[in-house]
Formats: C-alpha cells, structure tokens, sequence
C-alpha cells in the first residue's frame, strides 16, 4: 500500500531527525575539535590536530588522562565482580528480605549523582577516605554495580535452570560447577558488565569533581577548563572522551549479543 | 533375592507447605529397568531427586548397597540423571560435555577423551564430537545427554521423562534403544514418566504413585491384569470400573450389585456380602456380539464411537446410567458385526477374567 509505504518513510525520517538533534552537539563538537580557527565559527578554517596536539601537551589532561582509566578500569573490575557475586546470589538462594535486597541493590543510579557525591564525599571524610584516587573508585563501584548485576542477571536468567545441577550430579563440587559452568555461561554478560562499567565511570564527573580532591580525572579537567577559558582543547578532550565511552558502550553490546549462544534449554527437535 | 543395590525405606519429603512424599517403601534390585510412573505432583521426581542427592529426604533412609547416603552430596554419588531438559551445557562442544563427568573426576585428557570417544561412537554420535549443542537434533541432543551420564559407567542411572521433548515417531526409537542399551549395560535404569504406554514398553517393573504415596509396584503384567487399586485401574487405561455391592459369594465367584445387574467377578480375596466393591474389566478382555444380552456377565449397549489404532479398534459403548464402557477388538473380528455410531451391541465377560477391589 502507498500509505504504508509513507508512514513507514515518515517514522524513519522522524527517527533519524531525533538521532540528529541527539548528536548534533557531540558532532558539532568533534568537527570544531579539527577546526584550524581559535573560536568556532562557520566557516571552517581547515583541517588541524593542533587542538588535540595541545591537551596532550598539557600536563593536567595528561595525568587527569590517567587518572580517568586508572579509575576506570579498577572500578569496573570491583563492580564486575561484586555485581556477579550480587546477581549470583539472587539467582541461586531464596532467603528473608530478599526484595529489600535487590531493591537497594538497584538505587545507586536512581540517586541524583549531586545527591550521591555531596553524601560519598562527607561519608568519606568521616572515615579518613576522601581525596585520593581510590576515593573515586569507591565512589564509581557503588555507582555502576547495579548495571553490572543488571547484565549478569539477564544471563544468569537465561540459563537452563538445571544446568548447575546437571553439573553436580556429574560430580563438581559447588566451586568447580561456578567455574566450569556458570561463569563460562555468564561470560558475555561479565565481558559486557566490564566494558559498560568502564564506560560509566570514564565520563563520570559530578561525583568525581566531589571526592576526587586533587586527583583530577578527565571529566573533572574538561569542567574546570571550561569555567576558565574557552579553549577549542575542550573540544579535542571531549571529542576523545566521547570517542572512548562510545566504544567501550558499543563492545559491552556486542560481546553480550554475539558471545551470547543459546540457553541451554531445551528446545525440542 | 539378593540384597537390592538401592533402598528406599519409608522416605517422606516435606514442604513448608505439603509433603511430597509420603512413607515410600522400595526397593530397586541391581541391573533392573524400573519405571517410577505417575501424574504429574506425584512425587516421582521428587523421589529420583533424592536418589541423585539433589533434595534430601525428611524422614527415612536411601541405602545404596547398603550405605547410607542421605547425607552424601551429589557431586560425592555417581547417580548420573538424564534430565527432562536435558541440560546439556551450550558453551561447550559435544566431545566436551560428554568428558565433563570424567574431568570432574580428575581423570587425564587423553584418557577422557579415549572414553568420551567410545560412548560418542556406541550411541552413533561421533561425528558430532565438535559441535555445538545448538547445533544438533532433538534426537542427537538426547544421545549427547545420554553419553554424558553413561561416561562414568555408573552401577544406576537416573532418567527424568528424558523423551518428553521428542516427536512421537523418535520417542518409539529411542525407547527401544534405551532398553536395549540397558540390557547390554546391565546396569539400573532408575525411569520416570508419567506415561502408562513408555512406562509399560520399556520397564521390568512399574512402580505406580500418586499423591506422594506408592500404589502398586510390579511387572507391566501384573499391573496390568491386577490392579491393587482403584487408582491404578483407573490411571492404566484400558479398565471398565464399575462400582457395586456383594450380594452373594459362592465357589470363589461373588454376585455384585450393580445399577446395571447382577454381576459375577472373580472373588480371590477377603470379603463378605455387603461390602462396596468395584469390578474391574480390561477392555480386551471383552466379547462383542450383536445377539441379545441374556447369561451372565452381558450388558446391552449402544456405540458411540470408535477410536482405531492400527489393527485394533476401541468402541465405546452407552450402557446406560451416563456410564461408558470400552471394548478393545480386532479390526478383522469388528467388521462382520458392522458396529456403527448408533448400533446396538452386547457387551460379555467371563467372571474369572475380572478383578474385584474393595471400595473405601
């Protein structure tokens, strides 16, 4: 049908214009991190990395750089790891308040990250916590620990709900059937929950700028360069940023959705 | 009889809610094919998940050759089970799943695989050793299953409705092999199945629960020809039940009461007139004729239906009172009588052909 074929080009075209007025700013950005011209203006005053040449040069990015992925990695780690263990525990064990447990389990990202910072940063101080790197850690594994167990729930969910049995009955012991069968299952998920985490706490900055004191991370660079000057590096940090968290977004889907292979249920001939 | 390899002696099961299983008394004899049948919340899994050490049991004792393994865990038993959804493990290749129980074991890789190999190659699924498990059948996932549990050469093996998943047409395959791979293996298959026809084509011995409660344990045959109780005679299929009072008994033969007459059935057990009795009579066991119904043992009748299986035919037959009877015939010895929808028939039995049960 002719009508069809127009609402259905219609959706599309209001689609792509939303993903446009999305991104328009991000891209803006990116274009004008290569833009020759001190001030971004059209037109264009040529192709330049000088931009990007310059925040490498800049020390404060370089070691607000490190900090970022020093963080980054050592909070996804941590969150991984505790978020498996918090879904696992689901998954396997019915016991007394266990909807209390995963609904606190779940607040962390609910908290307005203001909210979570100011309460990170006087509750670290009261214990002689605050204002080192480790800090921001602590911080960013409370807050992306629930997005880790979210993703190795699903898979934990779509798990035969014998298999862990099957694997005793075969004779492993509880520890070699986590092992052997369980984290092998939920493996997408954890390669996932690593990579989501990572993108979580690389372009954190509210609850950084809080308790990171002097241990700036990159985030928390881009805000103070922006209260101080317009400097086009912004755009060049920014840019590299954004490239970084969308990558780190984009392997988190695709290890969940291509690893992932079937549940294990049975499916009949 | 020699000391049985497996006891179950009074296990009872409870939930916070129910008791699954109630007092179970059995004994299973090594190298036997033994059936656990029944509707579903039975108990029949449940009983084979305590055999595997997966729940244990409240009360009660399961001796394997004479140890107690209540308190063993599963992973310390070597009770392989063959699970209803087969629970095969997705990640790994056939060839992999099949050592699992042997790596488990610590046993070496060359060796596991060298034994891993020889199941893939008896159950005709070598070729598949690197597949994946989503790569496969129904009817090859099931062998991978069985595989998998055989690698251990375990002394029993657990079976939990293993064919429920399969077409009909593999299901009458897979039983026949299953026997047969028993009979080799002359090892324990432990079976359970809510299905009369698999459990009776593939067992030596029926044990029959319902309600968490043992109703009768026993050869096909027997069950067959010898219900214990109305239960039983009902869930085996084929019976005619028909609920009466005794009003004489004279020469092993008891006179019933019944809406529809006067009836003989064969009296082989304690009783007096008076007592409230069903007689039983398989439906082969009926004689069909469309002459008058005069003698013993013959009811009137009108065909309802006709139901074909291959060469045998079941007719229901309206005896009156909203009560349907089942005849099981020939079709060669169906078709001079002309039985349609409609016909009026004579239904007949011989007394000694008929099992009499005490009614509660």
């Amino acid at each position: 049908m002719k009508l069809d074929r127009a609402i259905s080009i219609a959706l599309k075209a209001y689609i792509w214009l939303a993903l446009l007025f999305v991104f328009a700013p991000i891209l803006t950005s990116f274009v004008f991190s290569f833009d020759a011209n001190k001030f971004a203006a059209i037109p264009w005053g040529g192709f330049s990395t000088q931009w990007y040449t310059e925040a490498f040069a800049d020390p404060d990015v370089a070691k607000g750089f490190r900090n970022t992925a020093i963080v980054a990695v050592a909070s996804s780690i941590l969150a991984t790891l505790i978020g498996f263990t918090a879904a696992y525990t689901d998954y396997r064990y019915e016991f007394f308040g266990k909807k209390a447990y995963l609904a606190l389990a779940f607040v962390p990202p609910t908290i307005p990250v203001i909210i979570l910072g100011l309460a990170m940063l006087v509750f670290q101080a009261r214990v002689n916590l605050s204002g080192g790197l480790h800090s921001i850690v602590i911080a960013h594994v409370v807050y992306s620990i629930p997005f880790a167990m979210a993703l190795i729930r699903l898979r934990l969910s779509q798990m035969n709900k014998d298999m862990e049995a099957a694997a005793w009955n075969l004779g492993a012991s509880q520890w070699r059937a986590l092992s052997a069968v369980i984290i092998p299952f939920t493996l997408p998920a954890i390669l996932s929950a690593l990579f989501l985490t990572m993108a979580v706490s690389f372009d954190e900055y509210a609850i950084a700028w809080f308790v990171s004191g002097f241990n700036e991370t990159l985030p928390v660079r881009i805000l103070m360069l922006l209260q101080r000057e317009v400097s086009p590096k912004v755009n060049a940090i920014g840019s590299l940023v954004f490239v970084i968290s969308m990558t780190l977004v984009m392997l988190a889907q695709i290890v969940f959705l291509v690893r992932a292979p079937g549940s294990g249920k049975a499916k009949g001939s | 009889m020699p000391e049985p390899l497996l006891v179950l002696d009074g296990i009872v099961k409870r939930y916070d809610e129910h008791t699954a299983v109630h007092r179970l008394d059995l004994d299973i004899a090594a190298g036997e094919f033994i059936a656990l049948m029944g509707p579903s919340g039975c108990g029949k899994t449940t009983t084979l998940r305590m055999i595997a050490g997966l729940e244990t049991p409240s009360e009660g004792e399961i001796r394997l050759r004479g140890r107690r393994m209540n308190e063993v865990k599963p992973w310390e038993r070597d009770t392989p089970l063959v699970w209803q959804s087969l629970a095969l493990f997705p990640f790994m290749s056939v060839l992999k799943n099949v050592e699992f129980g042997l790596k488990m074991r610590d046993v070496s890789g060359p060796e596991r695989t060298r034994r891993a190999m020889s199941w893939l190659e008896r159950l005709g699924i070598a070729k598949f050793r690197d597949r994946k498990i989503d790569q496969l059948s129904g009817g090859e996932r099931q062998r991978v299953a069985l595989a998998r549990a055989l690698v251990t050469e375990p002394e029993i093996l657990l079976l939990d409705e293993p064919l429920s998943a399969l077409d009909a047409h593999l299901v009458i395959r897979m039983q026949a092999e299953l026997k047969q791979l028993q009979q080799q293996l002359g090892i324990t298959f432990c079976y359970v199945t809510h299905s009369q026809s698999e459990a009776f084509a593939i067992a030596d011995r029926v044990a029959i629960m319902a309600e968490g409660r043992l109703q009768q344990v026993g050869p096909p045959r027997e069950i067959y020809r010898a219900p214990a109780n109305r239960f039983v005679a009902e869930f085996v299929g084929a019976n005619n039940i028909l609920s009466g009072r005794i009003a004489s008994l004279a020469k092993g033969l008891a006179a019933v009461e019944t809406p529809f007459g006067t009836l003989q059935a064969k009296a082989d057990q304690a009783l007096k007139a008076g007592d409230p009795v069903a007689i039983v009579v398989s439906a082969d066991r009926v004689i069909v004729s469309d002459g008058k119904a005069e003698g013993e043992n013959a009811l009137a009748g009108t065909v309802i239906s006709e139901e074909f299986v291959g060469a045998f035919v079941t007719l229901h037959v309206d005896i009156g009172e909203g009560k349907s009877f089942r005849a099981q015939l020939q079709q060669h010895a169906l078709e001079p009588l002309g039985a349609v929808r409609g016909k009026r028939l004579t239904l007949r039995w011989k007394p000694e052909h008929t099992v009499i049960l005490k009614d509660k």
